[in-house]
């Protein structure tokens, strides 16, 4: 039933959607007993989970669950207190930002953080900066190698951009973009870094219907023909139950569930944690 | 009616009658427009790329042309002048660049993310410390700096122009064309812009800060001994120069916070217009208009142009 209701979302015409061709893998990250404490408040709370290579893994829950904490301590902006992270076969106390940039881990953010003064072009270039290691000299006498490796690079970022369907923006300011504009070229930015994982911190959060359908169609696609593995957070059910292979349920920062789509909307914990519980 | 024939008649017939005075006013003017440019140039360069305004930019000029006297001082004597000078600048270069990294560590590292009036605070801080090493280690007393510049006076068909004038305006100009290059063509250049517009952002796309900071530090490190080597060679090397900074602020009010040949034209505009109104206009004002021209200017911008006549334009959605 999930499986129908993919094709249907995404719009795409049955042929290639109705089968799913993925391979699902291996874990290529996990995390085991992490705690987060900001003083005397425990945002996550012994929460362990992993997410297998290829899959579409959804973290779920009700506002100030924990969920954008997740995120932040997979991709090294928050050190958890205890518990540790598995990752490319290594186990780590905390990530690093740029450690994790530099091993394939790239991200959105749920207010979007975009380079506003820049264009939709060199936004998407700052994400080919870890693959740009020519000599500083020749960078600035713009010969030989460095030519020849912005280019490339500039190649990479176009098709990026075809293929989120962006081309008329390209030279366009990102500040002066509407919104779900500007949240698809936080998604490019990602993109163009040729991530192994993409953390989506509620990609689709304040987009009418017709935006959110694009939306979903592109991370569909990128996890279908690039292999991507993602982790997302969003609050549309809909959306989540849709595009997920798992999801874990996190409340008041501890997990309350973790499954398929189906497990987790049967999960009685879950139904407790998004509907109340009555206490008489 | 006196008074509007002397503020807007007579001083333009005096430039008629008297051209090569005001040619000369001009250069005069420019020139000095020159070393305010450098001197902002340091502001927009870390303005740029961490949003912060570094009050200790005219003590850094201060403190490069301090070490640099210092250490040409302590080379050994018998060594050919050009040796000297040499060697001194580059051991200053380093020494401006290992201040850059001990910055990072100990003053912006532990206030990352904090609100940037903090940072700003941090940065006034940063000026008294560095004052006071400066006059620890080189004493107070106003230092002669001759690093060999040029300093004779050109005569062209009866307007005379200093050397060294035309070597500040010659070393800004470089200075501007090689940032300019490395802000837009290389690598880091785009790093550097992208940290100036979203730190969060430009972490998850692998960007390191501290990196980035050190680099800009040090640029606006070096950026600072040359206009204490320009500022040094003119007037000696004298604890008033850390309040250029100060004349460095309607510079970028005039020119943008964020724009390098903004800096560059704020500074001309301000010593241009503070020679020629002090010379032409002085029977309205009596003299002594350098202290408040730029100010003046400064605040007229603001009225009209707040974001300076190259800075970013200020946007804001509501």
């Amino acid at each position: 039933m999930a499986e129908a209701q993919v094709v249907e979302s995404g719009g795409t015409s049955g042929t290639s959607g109705a089968v799913d061709t993925r391979t699902i893998g291996a874990p290529v990250l996990a995390v085991e007993n992490i705690v987060v404490k900001f003083g005397g408040v425990t945002a996550i709370n012994d929460v362990s989970f992993d997410v297998r290579k290829g899959e579409i893994r959804a973290i779920i829950g009700p506002n100030g669950a924990g969920k954008s904490s997740m995120l932040n301590v997979l991709n090294g902006f928050y050190k958890p207190r205890s518990g540790q992270i598995k990752f490319a076969g290594k186990t780590f106390p905390s990530m690093d930002p740029y450690y994790a940039a530099s091993n394939g881990i790239a991200r959105t953010f749920q207010n979007i953080a975009l380079f506003r003064g820049m264009s939709t072009l060199d936004n998407l270039m700052t994400g080919r900066l870890l693959k740009m290691k020519s000599n500083f000299f020749w960078q600035c006498l713009y010969f030989g190698p460095a030519q020849k490796e912005e280019l490339e690079n500039r190649a990479h970022v176009e098709r990026v951009i075809d293929f989120l369907e962006i081309q008329p923006i390209r030279r366009t300011p990102v500040g002066r973009l509407p919104y779900g504009l500007q949240k698809r070229v936080e998604l490019g930015r990602a993109l163009a870094m040729d991530p192994d994982i993409l953390l989506l911190d509620e990609p689709m959060a304040g987009m009418n219907v017709e935006e959110k359908e694009d939306m979903s169609r592109f991370i569909m696609d990128v996890n279908e023909e690039f292999g991507t593995t993602v982790i997302l957070i969003e609050h549309d059910m809909g959306v989540v139950m849709d595009l997920s292979d798992r999801v874990v349920v996190l409340d008041y920062g501890s997990k309350i569930a973790d499954g398929t789509p189906d497990e987790v909307r049967a999960n009685q914990n879950v139904i407790d944690a998004y509907l109340g519980v009555s206490h008489d | 009616m006196e008074f509007i024939y002397a503020l807007l008649v007579q001083p333009f017939v005096d430039m008629y009658l008297d051209p090569l005075i005001f040619i000369e006013t001009v250069i005069k003017g420019l020139m000095a427009g020159v070393l305010y440019s450098l001197v902002a140039l340091g502001f927009v360069l870390i303005f740029k790329a961490s949003g912060v305004f570094n009050f200790a930019q005219g003590v850094m000029a201060l403190f490069a042309a301090l070490t640099l006297t210092g250490i040409m001082e302590y080379m050994p004597d018998g060594l050919p002048k050009w040796l000297t000078v040499i060697a001194a600048l580059g051991i200053t270069v380093v020494i401006m660049i290992l201040l850059a990294v001990i910055i990072e560590r100990v003053v912006l590292r532990p206030l990352v993310n904090q609100e940037l009036i903090i940072l700003f605070m941090a940065t006034l801080g940063l000026s008294y410390v560095l004052e006071g090493a400066g006059d620890l280690m080189w004493g107070s007393d106003v230092k002669v700096l001759d690093i060999g510049l040029p300093t004779d006076i050109w005569d062209i068909g009866g307007v005379y122009v200093e050397q060294l004038d035309v070597t500040a305006a010659i070393a800004a100009g470089s200075l501007v064309a090689v940032l300019a290059i490395f802000f837009t063509k290389t690598r880091i250049g785009r790093a550097l812009r992208a940290v100036a517009d979203d730190h969060q952002a430009a972490l998850s796309v692998g960007i390191s800060l501290q990196q980035i900071w050190v680099i800009v530090w040090s640029v606006a490190g070096i950026v600072a001994l040359v206009a204490g080597i320009m500022w040094g060679s003119k007037s000696g090397v004298q604890f008033s120069l850390s309040l250029i900074a100060l004349k460095a602020l309607p510079v970028l009010i005039l020119g943008g916070f964020t724009s390098i040949p903004g800096a560059i034209i704020g500074g001309l505009i301000i010593g241009l217009g503070e020679k020629v109104v002090e010379v032409f206009w002085y029977s309205v004002h009596g003299g002594a208009v350098e202290n408040w021209f730029a100010f003046m200017l400064a605040l007229a911008f603001l009225m009209f142009r707040p974001q300076g006549l190259f800075g970013d334009k200020i946007i804001e959605r509501v």
